[in-house]
């Protein structure tokens, strides 16, 4: 019988109201390694987090740690188990200082009020030092620099003497020389009685820091890897290896139409580097690329949502400049957010309401004045023609559900008679049927001669939809793929390309 | 072909819901009226005195310039901000009132309406400091109603302007135009406010864009909707109404009072708030607004008449608002 194993899932799984996050996942963490896990955007490393960390409880299966059975209450119990977690998103105070954010809810006491800010001082300066980083406790974290930053959190969760530390995309805002310096603090945390699991999709980091490749893909196991005998392909063809969803590819070829809308060295002050792009009449360009790639950026920045530093936008050979998504709307340019609920809809307010709000100004007023009855007519039709179940236009859009929502955004836009249609995530969050009549009508729009660029993080909806598929990394373009080259291997290979040390194609 | 499923959300959502939640509608109206009913059934009672021609008139004229300030104040409560301008820009709207007319002999109509316009005047800086500049509003209207409270002062050297010399001016007020009666024309002038506030947020683009951006601002602006203009207009479209009111409370004092205005500003927003306008923006009603200012005229006028003292008054109406309030939320969170 060999030592026990430092962490282990067996057979965990998770359900959410509709859907099966986890089923039967394994896990086995060596003493002393470093675990790589990967999969797709959605196959399931989120949810595993947070059963480690207590958020979520598993409705099947268990964990052990040292080959006993382990039970997370909370992150507050996860901490004092020895599972520390650095999640992609910094949970840090900004306005206070390095010490005062590694020691939070921890602060050593002068007295029974008052707080101990000299011995709190000394406590994360010999924690610094112990771990070799170049931090001040005094220093604003709020002034420190992204990578920095980073080096907080993770000194902030060393500082609780883990023995498991997982690490969620650690390098996502790192150059080259932060990740080495990251890279270095993992191999002196790693001890006999201590492990990493690193989630990444990056591969030459993997190959770098890692012992073994764990591959989930939709919410189970699929298989472990030693990084040394395995190679990249491999570990992609794994992440993906599942069958595209559905049968009908893009309808129609797009190759000889005029282009409509073209996009040349767009670039923004906080990601986007030299985005060029062309859409032509009635093509669906699909976006594809991993979680913070730049897609959604590239649509907000287009669309004059963000602000852009550099870069020129042709409509139909004339150059255009659009500062705000006024501007954008003018030229009959809608973005369809990824986010419904918080930039698309008027939750509170009926069908009707949404449904007209691009076209208030040219289709129905007088004088001033709304014409409530031809917004109700022009409603209705809407409800008709794209099939949203509603009782009634007076419906509160809140009370509908997801793909219905998202219909009355896209209702909405019709109205205003858009000829570029961005779409993202457009089935995100709504069941198998809606998709389907989303793709029908993506599909409908196009032949009616609708430019449409879809962004989308599900890979076999962007290959079953798009007449090309634009792939992007870190902020830059690293693909342009035509229908029939672009397969989940190839669109992995570009997504996963670290734009400055590979050539871009 | 898949069939399309229905799901819990629009069972949930489905005729009968609906037909529930307009009815819940009206009920919020018909409940600020019920309260209103109350209270005013509940004084008639107590006190002989309250409920007559003469003190029902009073009541209604006392509304005037928290109704006036209210109407205004719902526009920009409703698109999520606040005004705290609206007392101190009254007492400067009168001052302007003043100066024009009294000490520089504009004739009175035009002084009238340079006043409302001064109004507008501030509700524009206040729309600029918040749409352009992206100040909150609390802090461009704190800003505002200090300055105003200021100006107020210089303008008229610290000292009260009379109108003893333009009669019309005062009538605008206190005079009637229904023949035979003494109702005042200051009444009629708030309802027509108000039906002109009401007519613009319920069938106006203006009004329409009011309530887009308190439900959701950023999702509006994503629709093509220029957010910052229209932010401009409601906040001028406010400050005229702070403008009106200047007039109305100089014409009515018979004097521009240069000191008077603080605290007003917060009950007009005690008037939106407990006729049931929501702070957090995207809904309200100027029906609601002007039932709210008239509960909280007829609770102090019936406290008044019941002879409870000043400081008393105050702890209950104070204690008036909280209850509406919580009934308000109370109500919503069981729906």
């Amino acid at each position: 019988m060999s030592e026990p194993l430092l962490l282990e899932a067996r057979g965990v799984g998770k359900s959410f109201p509709g859907v099966r996050a986890l089923q039967d996942m394994h896990l086995d963490l060596r003493r002393g390694e470093v675990l790589a896990l990967v999969g797709e955007n959605g196959a399931g490393k989120s949810t595993l987090m947070k059963l480690l960390s207590g958020i979520y409880t598993p409705d099947e299966g268990e964990f052990f740690l040292h080959g006993e059975p382990l039970r997370v209450t909370g992150p507050r119990d996860a901490l004092q188990q020895g599972i520390s977690i650095i999640h992609q998103e910094f949970n840090l105070m900004p306005d206070l200082t390095v010490a005062q954010n590694i020691f939070i809810g921890r602060e050593p006491r002068a007295g029974r009020v008052f707080l101990g800010e000299r011995a709190l001082d000394a406590r994360a300066a010999e924690l610094l030092d112990r771990l070799h980083l170049p931090l001040h406790p005094r220093e604003r974290v709020g002034d420190l620099t992204v990578a920095k930053q980073q080096m907080v959190e993770i000194a902030k969760a060393l500082s609780y003497d883990p023995r498991v530390l997982i690490m969620d995309e650690p390098t996502a805002a790192l150059n080259d020389a932060e990740v080495r310096v990251l890279h270095d603090l993992i191999r002196r945390f790693r001890s006999p009685d201590t492990g990493v699991i690193y989630i990444s999709h990056r591969m030459d980091e993997l190959k770098a820091i890692t012992d073994r490749i764990t591959v989930i893909r939709d919410g189970r196991y699929v298989d472990t890897l030693d990084t040394a005998g395995t190679t990249t392909p491999e570990v992609i063809a794994r992440m993906v290896g599942r069958e595209i969803a559905g049968d009908a590819g893009p309808e129609g070829v797009r190759a000889g139409r005029e282009t409509v809308l073209s996009v040349q060295g767009l670039s923004t002050k906080a990601l986007l580097r030299d985005v060029s792009f062309e859409l032509r009449e009635g093509e669906i360009l699909g976006f594809a690329g991993l979680m913070g790639a730049g897609r959604t950026e590239v649509a907000r920045a287009l669309v004059g949502a963000d602000p852009v530093e550099s870069g020129t936008v042709t409509l139909r050979g004339k150059p255009v400049r659009l500062t705000s998504p006024a501007e954008a709307a003018k030229h009959r340019i809608g973005y369809l957010s990824e986010d419904r609920k918080h930039l698309g809809l008027l939750l509170e307010q009926d069908v009707t309401a949404n449904v007209v709000l691009s076209s208030i100004r040219e289709r129905f007023q007088s004088f001033g004045f709304v014409r409530a009855k031809a917004m109700r007519a022009r409603s209705e039709e809407l409800v008709d023609k794209l099939r949203i179940r509603t009782p009634s236009v007076d419906q509160t859009t809140k009370f509908l559900s997801g793909g219905n929502q998202q219909k009355v955004v896209i209702a909405k836009w019709l109205v205003k008679d858009c000829d570029v249609l961005i779409f993202d995530e457009p089935t995100r969050g709504i069941d198998v049927g809606a998709k389907e009549e989303i793709y029908r009508l993506l599909n409908d729009l196009a032949t009616e001669g609708k430019s449409i660029i879809m962004i989308s993080s599900e890979l076999p909806e962007v290959l079953r939809m798009s007449h090309r598929v634009l792939v992007m990394s870190e902020g830059r373009v690293t693909g342009e793929l035509d229908a029939a080259e672009a397969t989940q291997e190839s669109v992995m290979h570009y997504a996963t390309m670290r734009p400055e040390t590979e050539a871009v194609s | 072909m898949t069939t399309p499923t229905v799901t819990e959300e629009e069972r949930r959502g489905s005729a009968p819901a609906a037909l529930r939640r307009s009815l819940r509608a009206g009920l919020q109206q018909f409940l600020a009226f019920a309260s209103l009913l109350v209270i005013f059934v509940f004084f008639s009672i107590v006190s002989p005195n309250f409920f007559n021609y003469g003190n029902v008139t009073n009541i209604l004229f006392s509304t005037v310039v928290i109704g006036t300030l209210a109407l205004g104040t719902t526009f920009v409560i409703i698109t999520g901000g606040i005004d705290l301008s609206v007392g101190t820009g009254m007492a400067l709207c009168a001052v302007i009132s003043g100066v024009l007319i009294v000490d520089l002999g504009v004739p009175m109509p035009l002084g009238v309406l340079g006043a409302i316009l001064f109004g507008g005047l501030i509700g524009l800086v206040n729309g600029l400091n918040v749409a352009v500049l992206g100040l909150p509003p609390f802090i461009a209207t704190l800003a505002m109603m200090m300055v105003a409270a200021g100006l107020a002062l210089v303008l008229s050297n610290s000292a009260p302007i009379y109108f003893d010399q333009t009669p019309s001016y005062i009538d605008i007020s206190i005079g009637s135009i229904i023949p035979g009666t003494d109702f005042p024309n200051a009444v009629l002038i708030l309802a027509l406010a108000a039906v002109v506030a009401g007519v613009l947020l319920n069938k106006s683009v203006l009004g329409r864009y009011t309530y887009s951006i308190g439900s959701n601002e950023e999702a509006t602006a994503l629709s093509g909707i220029d957010v910052r203009r229209w932010k401009i207009l409601i906040y001028t479209f406010a400050g005229l109404f702070t403008g009106l009111a200047g007039v109305m409370i100089s014409a009515r004092l018979g004097s521009a009072q240069p000191a008077t205005g603080l605290g007003y500003e917060l009950e007009a927003i005690a008037a939106v708030v407990v006729g049931g306008t929501s702070l957090s923006g995207g809904k309200g009603s100027i029906l609601g607004t002007v039932i709210g200012a008239l509960i909280i005229s007829v609770i102090n006028n019936g406290l008044q008449i019941m002879l409870i003292p000043q400081e008393w008054q105050d702890v209950i109406l104070g204690c008036v608002i909280l209850l509406a309030v919580y009934a308000d939320r109370a109500r919503k969170r069981a729906t």
